[in-house]
């Protein structure tokens, strides 16, 4: 805390009051600081407007254009060359099957991993320090180099899945289990060390008392972590083009090995016609995308706040 | 206050949280892949199809067609550009690729190499369109005009330098990417080498609707794209005419048809293998798209073929039988 943080003059000001001093620090406290605790107090919330409006903007800004489109047969209709009848079930769809395969995925993996980390290798393990580095690593390459990754690896050989469903979700499981490791980590971490301690001290094994008490402590965090790591897998657009997601599917993608196109392709495609009327679609779609993602992450909130314990 | 909770944390079973997931995953999945009923013609296979971002449009718009009358057959259309569909067709990772140019020696070797034949289709014409924005002046331009625009060297920076116009406004040029078949078309024709072009320009890739919005928005903005999407935006932009050498043309269904939209009009095609030709939803789908493309084409703001053009594609998908 530093001198002009408001938190410092309220620190100040509990302190002075604990203290029985009642009003003289208070008075006493000078006059540039508290202009400056003022001025810094707007400065945060003016950032904090910049990005709310930011996001308000973009909503509004498509909400107007799409309104003419935001009913169900957006949802219900499959793509179409005539934008009046186009639709995003097919899209919709895909993305689906890719976002459920990446679950299946990141979930045990992701976990697995973290609690590997956390709970077995010694923060002293030199294995374990290479492979933290390298998912922290990971986790700030740019989406589209895990596009071209699946690419050669996983839609040609080695791997020679093709450009299927189930390439997209290997693709992008790769791309958030670092998320998902790191943020995994940081709930297990938060579970008191005192919580362990005594379930061994009562005769649980390590697997006992990881299984039966640091895990559970540990979900809310952890499913945070997942649903953030979903919305993002949900929104990727780039590494999906190399892997070869067709943006015009005439049929419902129907399993892992099935052809797709997936949401943000979809809008990516609509926003490249040239007929007025797909721009008006793509805003429509864009503000179901939009909705999509801020209901997930209200669930990962909600979920936060609602097991989120102190210690 | 730790020791008060370690009763009521049973609650959060991880592996019922994990198996949850999944069974959720499972279950929106299968909630959605209802309704692939089978019907329709018997035909079923998968077309999956990539390429030229001028062809595609139609393309999509046969494909919804000939699904309605074949729903089991599965087709993908992507728009990778000429040169990017070409790439995958002959790694024989797509059955058909769509082409707004005729395929490239080296093309062609890379597709020998991995023993993929094909053959070469006209499904449709195409005039390439040069736009430029309304408030422009000019109405018609040679291709030594357009040279000088697009050209390696020596390039213009305002309209006023170009020989022989007397508009004045900064160039802003809009054009396609190097994976773009339209690109290669366009700089054989006015550059008089293949992918030979100045370098000051705004690469909108395979998305034709940034040339729009970038010319639209410059009053010195050039841009130009297939036919269809001057169409489409016809309101927003002036198409120049060409000067060829035969006097100025402007683009249209009848000039391209009659041969006098010189030397920028070409044909548009569909590359199918010769593989997926002997697969007989592949082959129905070919089939329907020649007969049909003209018909549907038009309503989208494609050219069609001649009656002429027809027959000889219609002969040439006949001779592999």
């Amino acid at each position: 805390m530093r001198p002009g943080d408001p938190r410092t003059a309220r620190a100040e000001v509990a302190l002075a009051s604990a203290r029985g001093v009642g009003t003289e620090i208070f008075s006493s406290q000078p006059r540039a600081d508290v202009i400056r605790a003022a001025a810094f107090s707007v400065a945060l919330y003016a950032a904090l407007a910049l990005a709310v409006l930011g996001l308000a903007v973009l909503v509004l800004d498509n909400l107007i254009e799409g309104a003419p489109r935001l009913n169900p047969a957006l949802l219900t209709n499959g793509t179409s060359s005539l934008p009046a009848n186009a639709g995003l079930r097919s899209a919709l769809i895909g993305t689906l099957w890719i976002i459920g395969f990446v679950i299946v995925l990141i979930v045990p993996l992701g976990v697995g991993a973290a609690v590997f980390l956390e709970e077995y290798a010694g923060s002293r393990s030199r294995v374990a320090r290479l492979i933290e580095l390298n998912v922290q690593n990971l986790a700030a390459v740019p989406s589209i180099i895990y596009g071209l990754l699946g690419l050669a690896f996983i839609a040609r050989a080695p791997l020679n899945l093709g450009f299927v469903v189930l390439t997209a979700s290997l693709t992008l499981a790769l791309l958030v289990l670092p998320v998902v490791i790191l943020v995994a980590r940081e709930a297990l971490r938060a579970v008191p060390g005192s919580v362990r301690e005594g379930s061994l001290a009562l005769g649980a094994t390590k697997w006992q008392t990881i299984r039966h008490q640091v895990l559970p402590a540990a979900v809310p965090g952890i499913a945070t972590g997942v649903i953030l790591a979903i919305s993002r897998a949900i929104g990727e657009t780039a590494p999906l083009v190399p892997l070869g997601a067709a943006t015009f599917v005439t049929f419902d993608p129907n399993g892992p090995f099935s052809r797709y196109t997936a949401l943000p392709l979809q809008i990516f495609d609509w926003v490249k016609q040239p007929q007025a009327e797909f721009q008006t679609l793509a805003a429509a779609a864009i503000i179901v995308m939009l909705g999509l993602l801020l209901a997930m992450n209200s669930v990962a909130i909600w979920l936060r706040n609602r097991y989120e314990r102190s210690w | 206050m730790s020791e008060t909770t370690t009763t009521s944390r049973r609650r959060f079973n991880p592996i019922a949280v994990i198996a949850l997931c999944a069974v959720l995953a499972a279950a929106l999945s299968l909630a959605a892949c209802g309704g692939s009923g089978s019907g329709g013609s018997g035909l079923s296979g998968a077309i999956n199809i990539d390429g030229s971002s001028t062809v595609g449009p139609l393309t999509k718009a046969v494909a919804e067609q000939f699904n309605a009358e074949n729903p089991d057959v599965q087709i993908t259309v992507g728009e990778a550009g000429t040169g990017g569909g070409f790439e995958r067709f002959c790694a024989g990772e797509i059955e058909i690729n769509d082409a707004s140019r005729s395929i490239e020696p080296e093309e062609a070797t890379s597709c020998e190499d991995n023993k993929i034949a094909y053959q070469e289709i006209q499904v449709a014409n195409d005039a390439l369109t040069v736009v430029v924005n309304p408030d422009n002046s000019t109405d018609c331009v040679t291709i030594d005009q357009l040279a000088q625009i697009w050209g390696p060297d020596g390039t213009a920076a305002d309209w006023n330098e170009v020989d022989g116009l007397d508009f004045s406004a900064p160039i802003e040029r809009y054009g396609p990417g190097t994976d773009s078949g339209t690109f290669d078309y366009f700089t054989a024709a006015v550059n008089g080498e293949e992918g030979v072009q100045t370098k000051d320009f705004n690469d909108v890739g395979e998305n034709d609707n940034q040339t729009v919005t970038g010319v639209e928005g410059s009053v010195g903005g050039i841009g130009y794209f297939g036919y269809s999407y001057f169409e489409a935006n016809s309101g927003e932009l002036k198409a120049l005419q060409v000067d060829g050498g035969n006097g100025c043309v402007a683009p249209s269904v009848a000039s391209v048809q009659d041969g006098t939209y010189t030397p920028l009009s070409r044909g548009l095609f569909l590359y199918p293998s010769k593989q997926a030709l002997g697969d007989e939803a592949t082959r129905a789908f070919i089939d329907f798209y020649i007969q049909n493309a003209n018909e549907i084409g038009a309503q989208i703001g494609f050219i069609g073929l001649t009656d002429e053009q027809v027959a000889t594609a219609s002969k040439q998908l006949a001779a592999n039988d």
